[in-house]
């Protein structure tokens, strides 16, 4: 009976996450596209789905909710989904799209991307030779080959997230970091680059005009024929078209020039922004959270270089001995390993998802980035 | 050919639907090779031939600003943005014909150009929604393009061709369907090359030829260099 119940809350708890993720995807990711192929927005909101149903798994484990039968059995169908989309499913349909857009090799679509696959699938198997992963209790095709492998990657990935995440937020919430940017610079600097579009329209109607009346007078002597003709028609193109090269040579000088100007103005307009956003109350909050957190992981940096340095095993994390510090000098009294353990936990969960955040944000503008004809949408959904 | 004689038409339109493209093949009369991310405002030129024809046939120079980017980005963008859309005499205004989101995001784009003109008796806009009437009365001259027309399935044109009807209907503007890596569609004599005529000669015409003091208050410059202007036709 429980078993039913348990089973019930994890479905509904799974489909809103598969709604949550499938609105994420539609609103935010995709926004001024529309979406032509539904699988890859289908595969993105049932991987979000079953990731978020692991970590509410964790939590209750933590907690202790549910009964603990229906607990593993969820935990089993949990990680075999998970294995079964993250190993198969994913890498396939990259390189199935990966692939229709490769123009030569549109025939044999679905053998490429099966070759794409098991190129995958030997580098992935590669990955575990140098940990000892290989125990005689289980066989080699096993499930646990599979955990391993994905929890070395996952691992490796989580330390180049938390390490970005260290450095992006203490610069992108501290004020300490912000220019002084006062309008008239920023009027100037426009102010510039309107001129610089005005300098470029001049030089490009001049290339213009002269082009036109080339081919005025390129008709005028088509009808001029004989020698005479032919040698007066050689002296005049020569100064023209020389004349137009080194005039297009301006203007191409003065487009770059004027995409730096452009860029330069942005820039200079968002720290403007950044400095109004500091003024008020959640800017200020934020910029005391940034000093906090910069805090927080410059200490764990200290501390995890002492400890390879001098080879030690780290035995408490400072949240847990500024938990100790409190109860010995002030006196407090609150269990002091449930806390920590939680504190700890909600302190690392909330670096890793400003820095999830703000890679995000990277990818997100990376991937808007490139609009020329071969983008494929559907890879980068899928990425 | 004096300075003060500028027409200005923005090519405004979502990031990828062609602008750049278009402006290529309307100005140099040739298909663009490379086409990649505009960075910025790009500009170019364009002859055309007012009054073609008659005896009063001049050659004005267009220029088209095409101007990058998406109407969802960073308002440090639009705001570096809006100093491209002063004096502006038309805009030609681009969607993909393959995106249903891009002809969405018209409505944005042009009250977008729409507000950075208004003054004191400029467009009105009722909290950023889109208002059919401020369209039927209004001043610069618009022009709808369609891109990447080839790249529909045939059983699925006519769906596209209502739908780009009834977008040029609420703007009041022609409209035009191209594929803009084809020149074949804006050669002389189709329909299309005859409407973009059309709509530039409009855009001189509003540009040199209305001199009513009670419209357009806020073009000031215009109304003064339009008198001096005359002097040189």
């Amino acid at each position: 009976m429980s078993f039913l119940v348990d089973s019930v809350i994890m479905f509904t708890s799974q489909v809103l996450f598969f709604g949550f993720g499938w609105l994420f995807f539609m609103r935010q990711l995709f926004k001024d596209y529309e979406v032509r192929q539904y699988v890859v927005q289908v595969v993105f909101s049932v991987t979000f789905a079953f990731s978020c149903t692991m970590f509410e798994l964790i939590i209750f484990e933590i907690l202790g909710a549910l009964s603990s039968n229906s607990r593993y059995f969820h935990w089993k169908l949990n990680l075999y989904v998970i294995l079964l989309v993250l190993i198969f499913v994913v890498p396939f349909y990259i390189g199935y799209f990966v692939v229709s857009n490769i123009r030569l090799l549109q025939r044999q679509k679905l053998l490429f991307a099966c070759m794409v696959w098991f190129t995958f699938m030997y580098f992935f198997w590669k990955l575990g030779d140098p940990f000892p992963i290989l125990s005689p209790k289980h066989g080699i095709l096993s499930i646990e080959q599979l955990i391993s492998r994905v929890g070395v990657i996952g691992v490796t990935l989580m330390a180049l997230l938390s390490g970005f995440g260290a450095v992006n937020c203490p610069y992108t919430y501290m004020s300490y970091f912000l220019r002084n940017v006062t309008d008239s610079d920023i009027l100037a600097l426009e102010r510039r680059l309107l001129q610089t579009m005005d300098m470029i329209i001049s030089k490009k109607k001049r290339i213009a005009m002269t082009r036109r009346q080339m081919y005025q007078r390129g008709e005028d002597q088509n009808k001029q024929t004989g020698f005479w003709g032919m040698i007066k028609s050689v002296t005049s193109t020569q100064t023209g078209s020389e004349n137009l090269s080194l005039i297009q040579q301006e203007v191409d000088a003065l487009e770059e020039l004027s995409r730096q100007l452009f860029l330069e103005t942005v820039d200079l307009q968002a720290t403007k922004e950044r400095i109004e956003y500091s003024k008020t109350f959640q800017g200020k909050y934020f910029n005391f959270l940034g000093y906090f957190f910069s805090i927080y992981c410059v200490w764990k940096i200290f501390m995890a270089t002492i400890n390879i340095v001098f080879d030690r095993v780290g035995k408490t994390d400072p949240v847990t001995r500024g938990i100790e510090i409190t109860v010995n000098y002030l006196g407090i009294q609150f269990d002091v390993k449930f806390w920590s353990q939680h504190i700890s936990f909600i302190l690392v969960g909330i670096i890793i998802v400003t820095s999830i955040r703000g890679l995000l944000i990277t990818l997100t503008k990376l991937l808007r980035n490139p609009s020329d004809r071969h983008t494929n949408r559907p890879t980068n959904g899928l990425l | 050919m004096a300075s003060l004689d500028r027409v200005k038409v923005l090519v405004l339109g979502d990031s990828g639907v062609g602008k750049s493209s278009l402006v290529h093949l309307l100005c140099q009369n040739q298909v663009l090779g490379n086409p990649s991310w505009t960075v910025g405002c790009s500009v170019d030129v364009r002859a055309q031939d007012y009054k073609e024809g008659t005896p009063e046939e001049k050659t004005y120079y267009i220029e088209l600003w095409d101007v990058g980017g998406s109407v969802g980005c960073a308002s440090s963008i639009k705001s570096t943005r809006a100093v491209f859309y002063n004096s502006v005499n038309g805009i030609i205004l681009v969607h993909d014909l393959t995106n249903k989101k891009s002809s969405q995001n018209l409505y944005r784009w042009s009250l977008e150009a729409l507000n950075k003109d208004s003054s004191p008796t400029g467009v009105i806009v009722s909290n950023g929604d889109y208002d059919r009437e401020q369209f039927a009365e209004n001043p610069v001259p618009l022009l709808l393009i369609g891109t990447k027309f080839d790249q529909i399935p045939d059983n699925k044109r006519n769906e596209v061709l209502t739908r780009t009807a009834f977008l040029s209907e609420d703007f009041n503007a022609e409209e035009i369907n191209l594929d803009c890596t084809n020149p074949r569609y804006l050669a002389a004599g189709t329909s299309n090359a005859v409407k973009l005529s059309r709509f530039f000669d409009k855009v001189i015409e509003k540009r040199y030829f209305t001199r009513d003091p009670s419209q357009m208050t806020g073009f000031t410059d215009r109304k003064r260099f339009n008198f001096k202007s005359l002097h040189y036709d």
